[in-house]
C-alpha cells in the first residue's frame, strides 16, 4: 500500500477518569476500505470524533489527510466527507436543492456545483426525481444520494457511520458496490459497523474493546490468527472479554 | 459568506415550503389581533342604557329623545331608582346609565351650566369608553344645538364615572400583548425546533463535520426569523391601525428598532433552549411553558403585575415580556421617546446580552 492517510500514535482522550479511547495506533492507506469496529460503548464514536476533527485528544499523535487533529481541524473538515447512519439529508428539501446546499456549504464554486450536481444526478439515475423532495424516495437511494453527497466535495477520506443500518441485505450490497467504486478512484473509506458479513468486505479491520484496539489485520488474517471461520467469531471471542457494557 | 447565503437560503426554503408552519407563522398574529380585537371592543350598537331623570323637564326630556334616536343606545326605561341602577349593572343587564339632576333645566337656563352624571360598568373598559364616547358626543351635539341660539353659551357637563374598573387596565393594551406573545412564539419556538430538528435528523452532525463554522450555524438559523418577525410585527401593526383604529402616538423606528431588539432576545432564548434539548417535542414544550406561559402571566398584558403577591412581582421582573411589553405601550399609546424608555430597553439589552453570552457558552461545552 502507498500513500498513509490517517496516521494515529497513542491517541487518547479521556472524561474525566475515563478513558473512552485508550492509546490508539493506527494506519490508513489511500483507497483502503478500512472497517473500524466494536461493541457499543466501545470508544468507536469517540475515535471518530477526533479523526473528524470534532473532538480534540487528550494525548497522543495523529494526522488526517496529513493534517494535524490538534491544530489544522479546519483543513481536516474541509477533506474529509462524512455520513452517518441517518442518511443526513434535509427531507423537505429536493434532491438538487440538497445537492447544491451541501456543495454550497463545501465552498463550491456555482460552475463545479452545477457540473456535478449534473453529473451526480446522471451517475445515480435520479434524472426525474431531480426536482422531488427527498421525503419521497426509497431508503436505499436516500443512501446512495447521502453517500454521493458526501463525496461532492472530492474528500480524501470519507467516514461512514453505520452507514447502512435499518437496510436490506440487497440494498446493502448495492451500497457496498458504491463504495468500492470510490475506493478504486482513490478516496479512503473509513467506516463503522455492527454488521459482521460487512466487516468481510473490508481490506482491513480493527476492533476496538473497552476503548483499546484489541485487533488490526484483513479479515482473512484474523480468522486464520483466531482459528475461526467467520468474522462473527472473531468480534464474538475479543468482545466478550469486554467490562464495559453500554 | 457565500456559505452562509447558502444556508439562509435553505433555511427559508424550510420555512416557505411548510404551509402548516407558514399558516402558524403569519396566521397566528392575524387570529389573535380578531380575537382579541374583537372580544375587547365589539361595535357598540344598541347598548342597553338606564335613565335616571330626576328633573323630568323640557330639555331633559329633549336630551332623553336624542339618545333614544341615536341607534347605539336602547333606553331600558326611565328609572326613579338609583338602587336600579346597581342592580342593573350587576344583572348585565345594563351597560350605561345616566342620571340627570332635579331643576336640570333650570340650572341649565340660569347657570348656563350643569352636570349630567354618566356611569359605566368598566369591568370591560373597552366597551365602557366607547359607550361614554357615544353619550358624551350626543349630550354635546345637542349642547351645539342650543347654543346656536343663545347669547350666552350653555354648558352641559358630562361627569363621568368607571364603576368597577376606575383606571380602564386592559383597554388598547393587547396589542402591545400580542406583539410581544407572537414575537415570543415564533422566535424563541421555531429558532429552537429548527435547530433541534437538524440534532434530530442528523444533518447537525454532517454541519458540524463539515468546514461550516458551528457559530455561522446559529447565525444563519436567526436571520431568517428575524426578517419573519418584523413581518409579523408590521402586520399587527397594520392590524391595529386600519382594523382596530388604534393609532401609533410615537415613533415607528423607535418601534421596530425595540422590536429587533426584542426579537433578538427571543431568538437567543430560542437558541439556548436548542443547546439544551434533543427533541423537537421537549424543546417545543419548553418554549411553551417556558416562555409563552411567563409571557402571559407576568408581562402585565392579562393580569395586572401590581396586584400579584411580592414574590411574583419580583419574577416578573426577569420576564423579558415584561420589559417589552411596557416600551411597546410607551411608544404606540402613550407616543412617549426614548428618553421615557431608555431605562426598560437597558434592563432589555441586559437579559439579551447575558442570553446570548450563556448560550454561546454552552454551545460551545456541547461541542467539544
Amino acid at each position: 500500500m502507498s500513500e498513509t492517510v490517517i496516521h494515529a500514535e497513542n491517541l487518547t482522550k479521556r472524561f474525566g477518569d475515563f478513558v473512552a479511547a485508550n492509546a490508539l495506533t493506527l494506519e490508513v492507506y489511500k483507497g483502503e476500505i478500512f472497517g473500524f469496529l466494536g461493541a457499543n460503548g466501545a470508544g468507536k464514536t469517540t475515535a471518530m470524533r477526533m479523526f473528524c476533527g470534532l473532538s480534540i485528544p487528550t494525548s497522543g499523535k495523529a494526522t488526517i489527510a496529513g493534517y494535524d487533529v490538534y491544530r489544522q481541524t479546519d483543513l481536516i473538515k474541509k477533506n474529509i466527507g462524512y455520513m452517518s447512519q441517518k442518511f443526513s439529508l434535509y427531507e423537505d428539501l429536493t434532491v438538487l436543492e440538497n445537492i447544491r446546499f451541501f456543495g454550497g456549504i463545501y465552498e463550491l464554486s456555482n460552475a463545479q456545483l452545477k457540473s456535478k450536481s449534473d453529473e451526480l444526478i446522471t451517475q445515480l439515475g435520479l434524472q426525474h426525481e431531480a426536482k422531488k423532495l427527498v421525503s419521497g424516495l426509497p431508503l436505499g437511494w436516500k443512501q446512495k444520494l447521502s453517500f454521493s453527497v458526501a463525496l461532492l466535495h472530492q474528500p480524501k477520506i470519507v467516514f461512514l457511520d453505520e452507514p447502512t443500518g435499518g437496510v436490506d441485505p440487497v440494498t446493502r450490497r448495492q451500497f457496498w458496490d458504491l463504495i468500492y467504486d470510490a475506493a478504486d478512484k482513490g478516496v479512503t473509506i473509513f467506516v463503522t459497523t455492527h454488521y459482521m458479513d460487512e466487516a468481510e468486505y473490508c481490506n482491513r479491520i480493527s476492533i476496538m474493546v473497552d476503548g483499546k484496539i484489541e485487533a488490526l489485520d484483513s479479515p482473512g488474517n484474523l480468522k486464520k490468527h483466531f482459528q475461526v471461520d467467520s468474522m462473527h467469531e472473531v468480534f464474538y471471542q475479543l468482545a466478550r472479554g469486554a467490562k464495559r457494557g453500554e | 459568506m457565500k456559505q452562509l447565503l447558502v444556508f439562509i437560503k435553505k433555511e427559508f426554503a424550510h420555512v416557505l415550503r411548510d404551509r402548516k408552519t407558514l399558516l402558524i407563522l403569519f396566521g397566528m398574529p392575524v387570529v389573535q389581533i380578531l380575537i382579541f380585537g374583537f372580544a375587547l371592543t365589539n361595535e357598540v350598537k344598541n347598548s342597553k342604557i338606564l335613565i335616571v331623570d330626576n328633573a323630568k323637564d323640557i330639555v331633559s326630556q329633549r336630551l332623553i329623545t336624542q339618545l333614544e334616536a341615536s341607534r347605539y343606545f336602547e333606553i331600558e326605561k326611565a328609572a326613579r331608582n338609583h338602587d336600579q341602577i346597581e342592580e342593573g349593572f350587576k344583572a348585565g343587564k345594563i351597560k350605561l346609565a345616566i342620571v340627570f339632576p332635579a331643576n336640570f333645566q333650570n340650572e341649565l337656563l340660569h347657570q348656563n351650566s350643569v352636570q349630567v352624571q354618566i356611569l359605566a360598568d368598566a369591568s370591560d373598559p373597552n366597551n365602557a369608553t366607547t359607550l361614554i364616547n357615544y353619550a358624551s358626543s350626543v349630550i354635546q351635539d345637542y349642547q351645539s344645538q342650543l347654543n346656536q341660539t343663545a347669547t350666552v353659551p350653555y354648558r352641559i357637563i358630562p361627569e363621568m364615572r368607571m364603576l368597577y374598573n376606575p383606571q380602564l387596565k386592559g383597554a388598547h393594551n393587547f396589542v402591545p400583548g400580542v406583539m410581544a406573545l407572537v414575537l415570543m412564539l415564533v422566535c424563541v419556538m421555531m429558532t429552537a425546533v429548527s435547530i433541534v430538528k437538524e440534532k434530530e435528523t442528523g444533518t447537525m452532525e454532517v454541519l458540524l463535520v463539515s468546514p461550516f463554522k458551528p457559530i455561522l450555524v446559529i447565525l444563519a438559523k436567526a436571520v431568517p426569523y428575524l426578517l419573519l418577525s418584523l413581518i409579523n410585527v408590521v402586520s399587527i401593526l397594520l392590524l391595529s391601525v386600519f382594523l382596530l383604529d388604534l393609532p401609533i402616538h410615537g415613533s415607528i423606528l423607535l418601534l421596530f428598532a425595540e422590536s429587533t431588539l426584542f426579537i433578538i432576545t427571543c431568538l437567543t432564548l430560542g437558541i439556548f433552549i436548542s443547546v439544551k434539548t434533543d427533541s423537537q417535542q421537549t424543546a417545543m414544550l419548553i418554549s411553551l411553558m417556558g416562555m409563552l406561559l411567563p409571557t402571559i402571566l407576568f408581562s402585565g398584558f392579562m393580569f395586572p403585575i401590581e396586584n400579584m403577591p411580592l414574590p411574583l412581582q419580583i419574577i416578573s421582573n426577569i420576564v423579558p415580556s415584561k420589559w417589552f411589553y411596557i416600551i411597546v405601550k410607551s411608544i404606540m399609546i402613550k407616543g412617549l421617546g426614548i428618553a421615557a424608555i431608555w431605562k426598560e430597553t437597558l434592563i432589555l439589552v441586559g437579559i439579551t446580552s447575558f442570553l446570548l453570552v450563556i448560550s454561546l457558552k454552552s454551545f460551545k461545552i456541547r461541542l467539544s
